[in-house]
């Protein structure tokens, strides 16, 4: 097991390296040079030469990409040229939105979508499994971002229960900014909640047709007694490795329900840094993003191996 | 054909999906109104006979919008297919038929692209060059290429286990014949089946995408432009983002239902092997 | 009055009916076999007495358990099935829960079913009388190897204390060496624990072995069932002769004279698999193929015995050029090879006939694409003259010319099978290599294609190379016999003497895993 978890942890810092490799030649090399990219072709040379001793132009690409890295490591992004604050500060207030936000959905989504499948798959065949997968079905239809719309017109402006939008900080008030993000979560959960119930459904009807049921059922359990003992945990494998994945979109999916919610988030701010160019905060925002995708995947892969002793063994693949 | 027909979930989905594949394709020739005629006068009207969709907060005829929306949405979809399947394919075929360290590389190269999601590659790609529709195109596309490559590297490798291969070995076909002539006409149905589904998420990728900007520009139109630019007045005119996000939600359901249903027709032995996880 | 009362037992999947009226009876303690090939719903029947029964399928006639009707309560009949009936199944692979220890899984039982009156054995016990040790309840179910795995299947169904035991191919996944063991263990616990067995098997010599009474099964029915010797030693249906027949192979007719000159050297071939390990200094090679040396003769029919894993398969590869040896080489008339750098022009003078006819051939080519692929092996062939070759090879294996434009799909195993030994022959090559070429067979098949191999060896003056652990198969065609154990060659001579005589502790122990032929008829 350690020596899976060793494995599997520094093909996530190998992963990182290259992905921070990708995103400084995308933003560092690629435009040429930064500063005048950043200034536009309208700056003095003046301006854009100061500009370039602040970005540390001066230094060759590959001391750059080091002193970069070393200082992410260091919890320093460097400092946002449009916005005069460091990134890292800047990245650290919005992800109090995005992160809550992305943890909210996911729970909604793991507490509605599996119980949901498990149902399904109990009474397959019955009008509620089908039923249900209809639901499902239309719910993986739905874009997250126009299902927020939707929530908006019924429960903010029909029922008044819910504020449209906007964002009470969670220092000044935790109950109001949790108000505010009810929404928003149920919109991103709903096509991954849809999903996972319907992960989850596949998954146990196929386990109820494996072997091992059948001999849970020799033992002397009934149907449901073996599914309930040996089934759902090994259904459970294929979950997990797609819990991991949605993660990832549901971080993506942050990024675009903030714009329905006029919610300061990550994506905010992201989108203030394009149509500034400002490449500094741009490239430390994107990191970040996949700093938390790679390690959710980490998380996935080490669940995995703790649930399913086949892969704890040394070799591991 | 009637194997086909004994399943309804695909007539209807397969149904549905050409009906707004045709509708986007008149909107080459033919749209009720030019979509970029803006009359102010004739802002937020209902469904009538002469706008069947009403017209937006520019005047322009709904309908209109989103027959040339959807064909957007196809288009987008389909040619990110096109790249995931046209390089995610033959890397998991190479990984199957090589083995060993391009099996490695691979595989670490499609664990690498599922770190960057559409909208990352999006971000990316439109901070360098500005928005465009291409960037949508792009970023979509990337992600759909690991996971073509994962699902022709699983089929191939249950294929490439048979002894047929073998068989084909000994005769000194080499390695691209082997892939081309064996492993891939066996792992078409998969890759039908994977294509239908990525078309549907790639066609909820656009629409995120164009929501947020990344994506299609005015005066071009998309399903998710159409969304953007009604986003201002929704809890007002909730009718402007009713229509485009309906049409999203039943193209996409067309789509799920045609994948689905083509999945159990063409072999039920893949029910097993669902991978509609990406969404 | 008998234990277990089967009467009139029928079962469908919707219109389909796979069992019909089959009816028996199973005394106390006693032994019963049903016999039958693939599809003749001998498992079903079990799965039926069981209540197991598949999704889908329904039920009618009468089960009665100690002159008690099954109950229809699903939880009733659960309890009954942990108390009463043991069962183990064909694929021990498959048959345990992957992610929990093996002890718990024995362990459940007992929790499931105690009672006050009657304590149950504890889990040590049940893993001594299965021959397993303690620290085994520890593994989970991929740390055991296949036979460990089925003993642990046999230790779940005795943990409930069963009257009844039922056994549905519990060997067939198991090469022969633990087939005959754990053959011998069912047997053992039966007499100690005065259980009936309801044994199921496609393997006559097996249930001959086991069982006092038999039935055969065929097409859903009960053809034919009476004491074991009876039904064996003088069948009176004409698909149990069969049968019979098939299961014992006889010997062969004539023995070739003397030995041709060498087609095939193998000098000194070993083959080193590098360990999966992520460092690179922990990985002592695997080493498959051991310094293996012999050769061919034209027209000789050499066969390779051993128990799974022994390296027999790996070194057919390497023969045939499909693998690489890591050292040593072959010489095939005059040239020398190492392998898969086996020359384009000789590739002809070899072939192989695989083991699965199911995987053999690529679904989506019509027979004809697939028996011709071996043509580009000859480029100078003018297009009439492949399409001739292809009518030849097919009108020899005793398939028609129609055939060849069908898929593999329309075709049964033993057909199958053929093709594939038309496919190797298309070439016509020198020296075929067939890797147990009849082990996926229907019994009553086997025969056949042996018989088809051994008129095209004589017909063709061809060279076989038969890599197999089925030594009755071995003994009825082989000249010569190679027996293989952990990828060295331990003993070579003629089946007769090897058989009668085996030197070796490997030979010996394949030798005495050998289940007896069924008596001949008086």
């Amino acid at each position: 097991m350690i020596v899976f978890a060793l494995r599997r942890f520094l093909g996530f810092a190998a992963t990182l390296l290259v992905a921070a490799a990708v995103i400084f030649w995308l933003l560092d090399l690629l435009p040429g040079d930064p500063a005048q990219f950043i200034l536009g072709i309208n700056a003095t040379p003046e301006s854009v030469e100061r500009l370039r001793v602040q970005l540390g132009l001066d230094v060759p690409a590959h001391q750059r990409f080091f002193d970069w890295i070393w200082g992410m490591l260091g919890g320093d992004f460097g400092l946002s040229y449009t916005q005069r604050a460091p990134v890292g500060e800047l990245i650290w207030n919005r992800l109090g939105v995005t992160l809550p936000l992305a943890l909210l959905a996911m729970l909604v989504s793991v507490l509605v979508g599996l119980p949901v499948g498990i149902l399904a798959a109990r009474r397959r065949g019955k009008a509620l499994d089908t039923a249900v997968m209809l639901l499902a079905q239309t719910g993986i239809a739905i874009p997250g971002f126009w299902f927020g719309m939707l929530l908006t017109l019924l429960f903010a402006v029909t029922l008044r229960w819910l504020p449209t939008g906007g964002f009470i900080p969670w220092q000044e008030d935790p109950a109001a900014a949790m108000r505010g993000l009810i929404l928003p979560g149920l919109a991103l959960a709903l096509p991954q909640a849809s999903i996972l119930a319907r992960v989850m459904r596949t998954a146990l009807v196929d386990v109820t047709g494996q072997d091992y049921i059948r001999t849970a059922r020799a033992k002397g359990m009934t149907m449901g007694e073996a599914v309930w003992r040996h089934g759902v945990r090994n259904a459970l494998l294929p979950v997990l490795t797609i819990l991991g994945l949605q993660f990832a979109f549901l971080i993506a999916g942050t990024i675009i329900v903030e714009n329905v919610f006029y919610l300061p988030g990550l994506g905010r701010l992201i989108f203030t840094a394009i149509s500034e160019r400002d490449l500094v905060l741009v490239r430390g925002a994107t990191m970040i993003l996949v700093v938390a995708i790679t390690a959710t995947m980490l998380l996935t892969d080490l669940t995995y191996a703790l649930v399913d002793p086949r892969l704890r063994q040394g070799s591991g693949a | 054909m009637r194997r086909f027909l004994a399943h309804p979930s695909l007539m209807v989905g397969l149904c549905g999906a050409l009906a707004f594949l045709l509708l986007g394709l008149t909107s080459l020739v033919w749209t009720p109104f030019p979509i970029d005629q803006i009359d102010i006068g004739r802002r937020f009207l209902g469904p009538s006979a002469e706008h069947w969709l009403g017209t937006d907060n520019l005047g322009r005829d709904m309908a209109s919008l989103v027959m040339a929306g959807t064909w957007t949405s196809f288009l987008v979809a389909a040619i990110a297919v096109f790249i995931g399947m046209g390089i995610g394919v033959p890397l998991g075929l190479a990984a199957v038929i090589w083995g060993g360290a391009v099996e490695w590389l691979v595989l670490r190269l499609s664990d690498f692209i599922f770190a960057f999601p559409a909208v990352i590659v999006a971000i990316l790609i439109t901070t360098l060059a500005g928005p465009g529709s291409i960037n949508a195109i792009v970023a979509i596309g990337i992600f759909n290429i690991p996971v073509f490559a994962r699902v022709a590297r699983g089929g191939a490798l249950s294929i490439a286990k048979l002894d047929f291969v073998a068989a084909a070995r000994l005769t000194g076909l080499g390695n691209a014949m082997i892939a081309w002539r064996h492993l891939l006409p066996n792992i078409m149905s998969l890759l039908i089946v994977q294509g239908t589904i990525q078309m549907s998420l790639g066609i909820l990728s656009e629409a995120g995408l164009s929501y947020i900007a990344l994506g299609t520009q005015a005066p071009d139109t998309s399903l998710g432009l159409m969304l953007r630019e009604a986003q201002g007045m929704f809890l007002v005119h909730p009718w402007l983002t009713l229509v485009p996000g309906s049409a999203i939600v039943l193209i996409v359901m067309a789509l799920n239902l045609a994948g689905d249903g083509l999945r159990d027709a063409i072999d039920p032995r893949l029910r097993q092997s669902r991978s509609n996880v990406l969404a | 009055m008998s234990l277990l009362d089967v009467s009139n037992l029928s079962v469908r999947f919707g219109p389909l009916e796979v069992v019909s009226g089959v009816a028996f009876s199973v005394g106390r303690s006693e032994r019963f076999g049903i016999v039958g090939e693939s599809g003749s719903g001998k498992t079903v029947t079990a799965l039926a007495i069981a209540g197991l029964l598949p999704e889908g399928a329904t039920a009618t006639g009468t089960i009665n358990l100690d002159g008690q009707p099954l109950p229809r309560q699903e939880h009733e009949m659960a309890r009954l099935r942990g108390r009463r009936i043991g069962m183990v199944f064909q694929e021990p692979m498959t048959a345990l829960n992957p992610l929990m220890r093996v002890g718990r899984q024995i362990n459940e039982v007992i929790q499931l079913n105690s009672r006050e009156a009657t304590p149950l054995p504890a889990v040590e016990g049940l893993l001594a009388e299965v021959g397993l040790a303690p620290e085994h309840a520890a593994r989970y179910p991929h740390q055991l190897s296949g036979g460990q795995r089925q003993r642990v299947m046999i230790a779940i169904a005795l943990a409930g204390q069963p009257d009844l035991l039922i056994a549905d191919e519990p060997t067939s996944a198991l090469d022969l060496i633990t087939q005959a063991k754990v053959l011998d263990l069912i047997a053992d616990i039966c007499e100690r624990r005065q259980m009936a067995l309801l044994f199921i098997s496609h393997d006559l010599k097996a249930v001959a072995r086991l069982c006092s009474r038999v039935a055969v099964m065929h097409a859903g029915k009960l053809v034919e069932s009476g004491t074991t010797g009876a039904v064996f030693a003088s069948p009176r249906q004409n698909y149990t002769r069969k049968l019979v027949a098939a299961s014992r192979f006889a010997p062969r007719s004539q023995q070739r004279s003397g030995k041709g000159t060498p087609l095939l050297d193998v000098a000194e071939v070993t083959r080193d698999y590098r360990q999966g390990g992520f460092l690179m200094w922990d990985g002592r090679p695997l080493r498959a193929v051991d310094t293996v040396q012999f050769t061919i003769a034209e027209g000789e029919c050499l066969a390779l015995v051993g128990p799974s894993g022994c390296g027999k398969t790996t070194l057919a590869k390497i023969v045939v050029g499909l693998d690489r040896a890591t050292s040593g080489f072959m010489r095939l008339r005059g040239v020398t090879y190492h392998g898969s750098d086996l020359p384009q022009e000789l590739r002809r003078d070899l072939s192989l006939v695989f083991q699965d006819p199911f995987g053999s051939f690529n679904p989506r080519l019509t027979i004809k694409d697939s028996l011709g692929e071996p043509l580009r092996l000859e480029p100078h062939l003018p297009p009439e003259g492949r399409h001739a070759r292809v009518v030849e090879v097919v009108e020899a294996v005793g398939l028609g010319q129609a055939m060849l434009d069908r898929y593999p799909h329309e075709f049964s195993g033993g057909q199958r099978q053929r093709l594939a030994i038309a496919r190797a022959l298309v070439t016509r090559p020198r020296l075929l290599v067939l890797d147990e070429p009849v082990s996926a067979l229907d019994v009553s098949v086997r025969g056949e294609v042996l018989a088809l191999l051994a008129r095209l060896q004589a017909q063709f003056g061809l060279t076989y190379l038969i890599i197999s652990h089925d030594l009755d198969m071995v003994a009825a065609m082989a000249d010569r016999v190679l027996v293989m154990e952990a990828g060295r060659i331990v003993e070579e001579g003629q089946p007769e003497q090897i058989f009668a005589a085996p030197q070796h502790p490997m030979t010996r122990a394949l030798v005495g895993a050998r289940l007896p032929d069924l008596e001949a008829s008086a």
